[in-house]
């Protein structure tokens, strides 16, 4: 499957994981094998249920695998324990979920500091970067609202700042356009490709919304708790 | 981060305000139960407080201040003999029936001060003057009396009574601590109180001193046990000793006792609980800050930051408020209440355990909290 030469930023192999005991056990995932390379946007699809979310918690580091072996950026997970882990999730990902899971009591330019925060940053620097984060996403005039004064696809654009004011090299999106409308879930996958894509980053969008896939430069397929596809999705317009 | 905590704490204005209502109506139950309690022991032993003597020479065997037992006349000289006893007094304190004008009978506490010092006197005169106290057939009141009594337009400076078919006149009405019974106190001369009891083999209730200043109160104390073979005690060692027997011996100790652990325990359970909840709902929010890196020991640190923020506010308001009620509820002594630093640092200090227990339960929660949360 590696038919490119691309560094790998994401190298899963072989990748098992299930949930429960004895009768009640699922093998959600049978034995993944997936690279995800700097520079592309990669949309993982499936049915629901499939095991999507399941393995971008594993290439989070946010849950244990069974089997397998999981690189990110040329480091194996497994080998990191568990507060190392959490400290270089911090580093080198970002996430935008589908709740955009803001925090409530936070203006929109304090919620895209809390990475900054959390690296110890001071409070004036981080909000400084935050704000100038916000304009890049169009809420150059919203950095002082707190989220439920903002629509739906304003907070998600708030999530996606947060995402990337660390600068992280890997973004990880889990149906981020699912609890938009269409015209908002369009902006948001636009946003991502333009802003969230770059040559040393990458992105993987976990989606079942076929009206968003042409944004993605790959298109992975999850069935049956294995990638059955892998397929270039051929880009009009851009060279 | 500490930033982040105390945005998420007061940014729910709401919810943050349903967690400082739980917190401070447990401070409030707690200190305002314990208060009352203290306030009615502080009132069993009235009759200590009002006299305000150091040191106090009782029958060996007393058991507390308002069960007289009479000891020899011949105390009061015995004990000015021993080494380091700067003055004392004999006291005599009986109950007796007092016939007011308009017919009606009221026992009262008869308590007679030595004429020359008048010591044992109450501090605080309403009307009259105490000195007064001197004049023939004079007596004085103190206020719970003209209360009891049917108030000043039966009781007042100039109302002449009958104790024990004996006439007594008022001179002057005294402030004193109420007291647990609410018997009416009587206040006359040591020489006219004798005078106005049935003739008894034994008339002196207590002897009264006070150490020399160079002589520790102890050292007197322990002397005037051995060398008269009375019971010896400071005021405060009296006070105890009657507060333990009203424990023991009346069901306020059980009763009381009961309901101040029930409010303790409901109280606590209460702003445990709050925080806890407040924990709970804030899960979701402490996941995603986990899985964007922050580190359990600083998601510890703000849980233990928002407790004691919000545990010391709810301090705050909840002594307020109780102090607030006493103020009103028992102003002028009518309604026992005592809140004292003791009481006070016990709440701080239980409060503080449960904000720490609180946390902990929600940190252990946080430790286990799967991220992936935050995926759902
Ligand atoms: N923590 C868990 N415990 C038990 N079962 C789980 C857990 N997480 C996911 N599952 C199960 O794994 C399967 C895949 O879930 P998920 O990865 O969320 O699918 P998708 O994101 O593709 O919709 C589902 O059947 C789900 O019930
Ligand atoms: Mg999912």
């Amino acid at each position: 499957m590696n038919d490119d030469s691309r560094p790998a930023a994401v190298r899963a192999q072989n990748v098992v994981k299930s949930f429960g005991s004895g009768d009640t056990q699922v093998t959600v995932l049978k034995g993944i094998d997936l690279d995800v390379y700097l520079g592309e946007l990669l949309l993982l699809v499936g049915e629901s249920g499939g095991g999507k979310t399941t393995l971008l918690s594993a290439i989070a580091g946010i849950l244990d695998i069974d089997d397998g072996q999981i690189e990110v950026l040329g480091v194996p997970l497994s080998g990191l324990p568990s507060s190392k882990r959490t400290s270089f999730r911090g580093q080198t990902m970002g996430f935008i979920y589908q709740q955009f899971n803001l925090l409530p009591a936070l203006t929109a330019a304090e919620n895209v500091a809390v990475p900054l925060f959390i690296q110890k940053m001071r409070r004036p620097e981080a909000l400084r970067r935050a704000r100038a984060m916000l304009e890049r996403v169009g809420l150059a005039d919203r950095t002082e609202f707190v989220p439920k004064n903002l629509s739906g696809g304003q907070q998600q654009r708030v999530a996606i700042a947060r995402a990337l004011i660390n600068e992280p090299r890997l973004l990880i999106c889990d149906e981020p356009t699912a609890a938009l409308d269409g015209p908002n879930g369009q902006k948001i996958m636009q946003l991502l490709r333009e802003v969230g894509r770059s040559p040393d980053r990458c992105v993987i969008v976990v989606t079942h919304d076929s009206r968003i896939f042409h944004f993605g430069d790959r298109m992975a397929n999850l069935t049956d708790g294995r990638i059955v596809n892998i397929e270039h999705i051929p880009q009009e317009g851009t060279a | 981060m500490n930033y982040v905590a105390l945005k998420m704490l007061f940014g729910d204005r709401a919810k943050y305000l349903m967690l400082l209502c739980g917190l401070s109506f447990a401070v409030m139950l707690i200190v305002q139960q314990g208060s009352i309690f203290w306030g009615l022991m502080m009132w069993s032993q009235a009759s200590i407080t009002n006299v305000n003597v150091p040191i106090w020479v009782t029958d060996p065997g007393i058991a507390q201040v308002d069960e007289v037992k009479p000891i020899a006349d011949t105390a009061v000289d015995r004990v000015r003999s021993i080494d380091g006893v700067e003055w004392a007094v004999p006291l005599y304190k009986g109950l007796l029936r007092a016939r007011l004008p308009n017919g009606e009978y009221h026992q009262v506490t008869l308590t007679g001060l030595e004429s020359a010092t008048l010591i044992g006197r109450p501090a605080e005169v309403l009307e009259g003057r105490f000195e007064d106290i001197r004049q023939p057939d004079a007596v004085v009141l103190d206020q719970w009396a003209v209360e009891r009594m049917g108030g000043p337009t039966v009781v007042t400076v100039g109302t002449i009574f009958e104790l024990n078919d004996k006439l007594a006149r008022i001179v002057a009405i005294a402030k004193t601590q109420k007291s647990f019974t609410n018997i009416p106190v009587v206040y006359t001369t040591y020489e006219r109180a004798i005078h106005y009891v049935p003739r008894e083999r034994r008339t002196l209730s207590y002897v009264l001193a006070k150490a020399k200043d160079e002589i520790p109160v102890e050292d007197v104390i322990r002397r005037i046990q051995s060398q008269t073979g009375l019971g010896a005690f400071t005021a405060e060692g009296f006070g105890m000793k009657t507060i333990v027997w009203v424990l023991k011996n009346t069901g306020i100790g059980i009763n009381f006792g009961t309901t101040i652990l029930l409010g303790f325990i409901v109280g606590m359970a209460i702003a445990g609980q709050t925080f806890y909840l407040f924990t709970v709902e804030n899960l979701r929010q402490f996941g995603a800050l986990k899985a964007m890196g922050t580190s359990t020991l600083t998601l510890a640190r703000m849980i233990i930051l928002q407790a004691f923020t919000v545990g010391l506010t709810g301090y705050g308001v909840g002594v307020g408020l109780a102090t607030l009620f006493g103020f009103l509820a028992a102003h002028g002594g009518n309604l026992p209440f005592a809140e004292t630093w003791q009481l006070l640092l016990l709440v701080l200090v239980a409060l503080l355990a449960i904000c720490i227990v609180s946390a902990s339960v929600s940190i252990i929660k946080l430790v286990r909290l799967e991220p992936g949360i935050v995926f759902r």
